[in-house]
């Protein structure tokens, strides 16, 4: 297993699941077909097939960092053009360090545990590496998609070149300084997003959908928690399980009674067996929900992001206004002011104009992603009982009928 | 003879008699010689069985049929006692007669052993005869016939040779009549047999049987050779009889209580419980051990198959024997004619018999069932016809004698049981046996503040004649049963038992719920001890010997109990320091001790491993249950966030199956609190209950080391002295020589001693842990199933509510 998480697997993926549902442009299609784990770095091979006359090529891959996927994501926020765009949410940063840390910590008790023991624990924990490989690439790829599945954005000079640069994008990490800045560059926007928070709105429209938005976000934000929260306590059933199936095994092994033995084998593997189904239910449980829950979260942010963009353009507008007014009392610099009041109030509509369709337009997203991952939750929870239950009353029959004898 | 050592193990009969004795000594009794002048009931199993066992295995030399002989000596003994104990439990009118058929019985034994020359003319003595000959007759027909039927077809097939056998067993136990009157002959044979055989028969033996003779001293005594024949012709006449008409009501009613019911239903229930496979190999066994046991006389059987049906016939017969008896020694002679003529002429029938129980060998269990039945009853009811005239007038002190017999027997038979278990590596139901259930309901807290206690009520259900009423309750407060665990266990423990703990004080429970929290944790702790002190009361009373103790039968029966003092000693963490420091010592003496006896050795590793693998799963299934508590808790709070998310969603339908969801993870959540419940009390507790049980085990194993100890320490003064005596002869000081040798004796009476007492509590710590290993696989397999069951009804419910989301899911538009 540590060879896995040091060198890492090449793993291919099939397609699966995707939180957004995107309408299928088939001009632009990105996929990524395998990664590559190199110590904390994650190779992602991007695969673009486009129609597009735009590319040099219709058919391409290029190697690809989770860095160079930040990189693109902070481009994008920062033009002013897409400032009336949802920019999607930038993807998580690849998290391997609990299955690592577990990894580390079950070497450490290895000696206390029965071989058995130690192996399934291992492949628990290889299961549970696995699933957070396939998440990463997962978060990464749908962030491509919405991309390539925008109108606008797909159009981006950025986002061409990062998908078609065969080179190393080399994109430079941020240095200590940017990472200040940036950290300081949200602290005023949060105290922006408070001060302006007081404006009295002038359409209805972003009225309701700030508030809705801001109520939404709240909720989502603890639905994802509690979810995550849920989750981590079926993965700590699933490993209590491996541990007493274990300890079962050992006790059924020492025993002498042959008869006990008997049962103790079966039960045991009934224990292994329910193992195994709460691990796929946590897993899944995650898969489906707790990612959709997460991915709308930060969706919902961009959102909120594009709220804030839209408020900070009416304020600048209604500054603007002011100058204006100010400017003509003192009959001093008008056509400026006019002219800074008129840009103002463009962009402000470009923004009103674009938000409002984005918004809706993330409003259906929303509603279509949540039905999909829905009904396939709810279609693996019944899959999963399924599949222990006819097993499971056959070996359960087997056992009283053991038991009678 | 060759194959006769082969085949049966010879360490048998020996340790069974141990067995036995150890079982029977917890009143405190003596060797095989020693006559019981105690009235306990256990008494009556010494004098009887182990002169049988010694019979049984004195016989092999005798004749070539060792094989039949040797092989089941301690089923022969088990088994009877068992029977009887069942036909107690079905028999109400016992109950009454209870107390006083013991005292006969102590009576009579005593008589037989003390007076075994004598020609006991005396009434007492003829019902003591009576009485005891229920058992002993019939061993002696049987042993007459096996030798009988050996000098008569020595040369024929193994096989028919059985079956002559049997049909001999059968014949006699259906011919109880006959019993009376050929014992005579049969035990002099008998006797005579033995007494070329082996002059080391013993005594009693020889006295039984010449008591008997006394007695019966009037009937001429039969060949064997001519025995053999007219057995066979009753056993052929057995179906025609079941025609005949019952004559009487009275003779009726003891029949069918004593007789009947006595087999009919224990068997059945049994037949029932037990798998077909088992009916053929241990059940099988067991079913003809039984009956055998009655007779006491089961080597005479070589194959297990077959004979159940005989078996049966001979319990019917032996336990018709009692009541019948009196009339037949009458007119013993009459009777036996009139047998003799009928049996006579159905020499056809002899066969059909034969062919019936080979057809119950080959059948199914069921068909076994119908026709063990059928011969059983139709023995019986041939011994109505013949009874009629006599029983009605001999009726009354009959029953009494006949289930004052049955209820000695009752006693012993169970620890019977536990040896026949051993033997036999099958596992029966055995609970079923003891007719004996105990709840531990409503605890109630009583008094306040610190001096609060918890109460519970002690509710007891049982046929058992050893109790006044059928069901009665008595209040019992924690430290009530911590009293009877330290009675029980200061008798008990020394002699090599398991007494099973009781839950540890707990003071941090406690004090919670004396404080009055009326929290879930509280609850939870009184239920779980709640739960914890039935099951501990349970195991006692399923516990042959100590279902038997006094302290018991107070504990569930008297309404006020004295309040047990000393419990303090077991509170908490001192409970806990007592069991390591036992824990401590046994392996400290484990060094000194070099263990002879490899299964001792292993079973105390295997005992240690078991015991860190139960602490081991105990700690992993606690932590089980506290995940699954969070999980419980984080689906709940998932389930409100879902709702406030759904109350949230503009769109409608999207709102709607979120707040479906919620619902969803709701009913999850009690899923997952249920199945905490489960954990909780059908697994957790187990286990904790096992880790209690197994520092018991490994108590006794401490008293056996103890006892081990002893027996050195002894040896070792004894060595002492002997060095003494040699420097004082030496030195030639007679005087003071003669103090030493008296201190000698004194102390080889001790070594001897000790060393009885040593393989003695060896014996029975071998049997207590092999019982306890049957019934710790037990009970497991049952929580386990039940644990299964719980799981597979959450999984289909977890099914139901998500199939009944789905749809909601889809409408989302």
């Amino acid at each position: 297993l540590y060879k896995l998480m040091e060198e890492g697997p090449l793993c291919t993926f099939q397609m699966r699941s995707v939180s957004v549902d995107l309408n299928h442009d088939a001009s632009l299609l990105i996929d990524i077909p395998d990664a590559l784990c190199e110590r904390d770095k994650v190779k992602f091979t991007v695969h673009t097939k486009t129609t597009l006359s735009s590319f040099q090529k219709p058919d391409f891959s290029v190697p690809r960092q989770h860095e160079d996927f930040i990189w693109l994501h902070d481009t994008l926020v920062e033009t002013e053009d897409y400032a009336g765009l949802i920019i999607p949410p930038v993807p998580p940063k690849p998290d391997f360090e609990s299955p690592r840390e577990k990894m580390h910590k079950l070497g450490e008790g290895e000696a206390t545990m029965t071989k058995e023991e130690y192996t399934k624990m291992k492949q628990e924990l290889e299961a549970e590496y696995l699933a957070v490989f396939k998440k990463t690439v997962q978060v990464h790829e749908v962030f491509l998609q919405r991309l390539s599945s925008h109108p606008i954005l797909s159009k981006d000079r950025n986002f061409q070149i990062f998908l078609e640069y065969d080179q190393d994008l080399t994109v430079r990490r941020k240095n200590a300084k940017e990472m200040f800045g940036g950290f300081f560059k949200n602290m005023v926007k949060s105290a922006d997003e408070v001060l302006i928070s007081g404006i009295k709105e002038v359409d209805d429209f972003f009225e309701q959908e700030k508030t809705f938005l801001l109520d939404y976000y709240s909720k989502i934000k603890d639905s994802t928690a509690k979810a995550e929260k849920m989750t981590r306590s079926h993965k700590n059933i699933a490993d209590d399980y491996i541990h007493i199936s274990a300890t079962l095994n050992t006790l059924s092994a020492d025993d002498s009674t042959a008869n006990k033995k008997h049962c103790g084998g079966y039960y045991m593997s009934s224990f292994v067996f329910l193992q195994k189904v709460e691990g796929r239910v946590a897993s899944d449980q995650e898969l489906k929900l707790t990612e959709l829950l997460r991915y709308y979260m930060r969706d919902i942010q961009a959102a909120k992001d594009l709220l804030y963009r839209r408020a900070r353009a009416l304020v600048d507008y209604e500054n603007s206004n002011k100058a204006l007014d100010k400017a003509r009392l003192k009959s001093r610099d008008i056509p400026q002011a006019e002219e800074h009041q008129k840009q103002c109030l463009q962009k402000f509509d470009k923004l009103s104009e674009s938000g409002k369709k984005e918004l809706t337009s993330f409003k259906g997203r929303r509603v279509v992603a949540f039905r999909k991952n829905l009904i396939e939750m709810a279609e693996l929870e019944i899959k999963h009982a399924k599949v222990s239950s006819p097993i499971q009353p056959r070996d359960f029959y087997t056992l009283i009928h053991v038991y009678n004898m | 003879m060759a194959t006769s050592s082969e085949r049966s193990p010879p360490p048998f009969p020996d340790s069974e008699d141990q067995d036995v004795l150890d079982s029977e000594e917890v009143g405190g009794r003596e060797s095989d010689e020693d006559d019981d002048g105690g009235g306990d009931d256990l008494l009556f199993v010494n004098p009887s069985n182990p002169p049988l066992t010694k019979m049984d295995t004195t016989l092999p030399p005798a004749s070539q049929p060792s094989d039949v002989l040797m092989e089941p000596p301690s089923d022969l003994m088990n088994d009877p006692l068992i029977e009887p104990f069942s036909s107690l439990t079905e028999n109400k009118p016992t109950s009454k007669i209870v107390s006083e058929p013991s005292d006969d019985f102590v009576d009579l034994t005593n008589n037989l052993a003390d007076s075994p020359e004598d020609a006991a003319e005396s009434v007492l003595a003829d019902v003591a005869i009576d009485t005891t000959e229920i058992p002993l007759d019939e061993p002696s027909d049987d042993f007459v016939d096996i030798f009988g039927g050996e000098t008569e077809a020595p040369r024929e097939e193994v096989v028919i040779a059985n079956v002559t056998v049997k049909a001999a067993a059968a014949a006699d136990k259906s011919e109880v009549t006959s019993d009376v009157t050929d014992p005579p002959g049969d035990l002099k044979t008998g006797s005579d047999f033995e007494q070329e055989a082996n002059e080391t028969a013993t005594d009693s033996i020889i006295d039984l049987s010449d008591d008997l003779l006394s007695s019966n001293a009037q009937k001429p005594p039969l060949a064997s050779d001519q025995f053999v024949d007219p057995l066979v012709d009753f056993l052929s006449d057995a179906p025609p009889a079941a025609d005949a008409k019952i004559p009487s009501r009275a003779t009726v009613d003891l029949f069918e209580d004593e007789g009947n019911d006595l087999f009919t239903e224990p068997r059945q229930t049994k037949s029932a419980k037990q798998q077909q496979k088992s009916l053929f190999g241990e059940a099988d066994e067991d079913l003809f051990g039984e009956p055998l046991g009655a007779t006491t006389k089961k080597p005479v059987i070589k194959e297990p198959k077959g004979k159940p049906v005989p078996t049966k016939a001979a319990r019917d017969v032996s336990n018709m024997g009692g009541p019948l008896q009196d009339g037949y020694t009458a007119e013993p002679a009459d009777i036996f004619s009139e047998e003799a003529v009928t049996t006579v002429p159905s020499i056809k029938k002899t066969s059909a018999v034969n062919s019936k129980t080979n057809g119950v060998h080959s059948e199914e269990d069921t068909d076994i069932f119908a026709a063990t039945v059928e011969l059983s009853l139709d023995s019986p009811q041939e011994e109505r016809k013949k009874g009629v005239p006599a029983v009605p007038s001999a009726s009354a002190p009959s029953v009494s004698a006949a289930t004052s017999l049955a209820k000695p027997q009752s006693a012993s038979l169970e620890e019977l049981d536990d040896d026949e278990e051993e033997e036999e590596e099958e596992e029966e139901e055995q609970e079923d046996k003891f007719d004996i259930s105990i709840s531990v309901k409503d605890p109630e807290k009583i008094g306040d503040g610190m001096n609060a206690y918890m109460a519970y009520k002690v509710t007891t259900q049982t046929p058992l004649p050893m109790f006044r009423n059928k069901t009665f309750t008595v209040r019992r407060r924690f430290s009530d049963f911590l009293g009877l665990y330290e009675k029980l266990s200061e008798k008990h423990g020394p002699n090599g038992f398991i007494v099973p703990p009781p839950p540890e004080k707990s003071i941090l429970g406690m004090t919670k719920v004396k404080v009055g929290k009326e929290d879930s944790s509280s609850a939870d702790f009184v239920e779980r001890r709640r739960a914890a002190l039935e099951r501990y009361l349970q195991r006692i009373v399923h516990h042959p010997s100590l279902l038997q103790d006094p302290d018991v039968r107070e504990f569930l029966e008297r309404e006020e109990l004295p309040r047990a003092v000393g419990t303090q000693a077991l509170s908490g963490a001192g409970f806990l320091k007592m069991i390591n420091k036992a824990t401590d010592a046994v392996s400290k003496m484990t060094i000194k001790m070099n263990e002879s006896d490899v299964w001792f050795e292993e079973k105390l590793q295997e005992v240690e491993s078991a015991d860190q693998q139960f602490r081991k799963l105990h700690v992993l299934v606690e932590s089980l249950v506290v995940h699954r508590k969070e999980l419980s808790l984080n689906t709940a709070s998932f389930a409100k966030s879902t709702a406030m998310l759904g109350s949230a969603e503009d769109n409608t339908a999207l709102s709607r199956a979120l707040s479906q969801l919620a619902e969803v993870e709701d009913k999850m959540e009690q899923l997952h609190q249920d199945q905490a419940t489960n954990d909780t009390f059908n697994f957790a507790e187990l286990i904790a209950d096992y880790i209690r049980l197994l520092g018991s085990v490994r108590g006794s194993f401490d008293h056996r080391m103890k006892a081990w100890q002893r027996w050195q320490d002894a040896q070792a003064a004894l060595q002492k002295k002997r060095e003494t005596e040699a420097k004082l002869l030496w030195a030639n000081k007679p005087d003071k020589l003669q103090l030493v040798k008296e201190e000698i004796a004194e102390w080889e009476v001790k070594v001897t001693q000790y060393e009885r007492d040593f393989d003695r509590v060896t014996a029975t710590v071998r049997k207590e842990v092999v019982r306890f290993d049957k019934e710790k696989a037990r009970n497991f397999k049952r929580e386990i199933i039940n644990y299964l069951e719980c799981l597979l009804q959450s999984q289909q419910q977890l099914i139901k509510y998500w199939e009944a989301f789905l749809p909601e899911a889809k409408a989302i538009a």
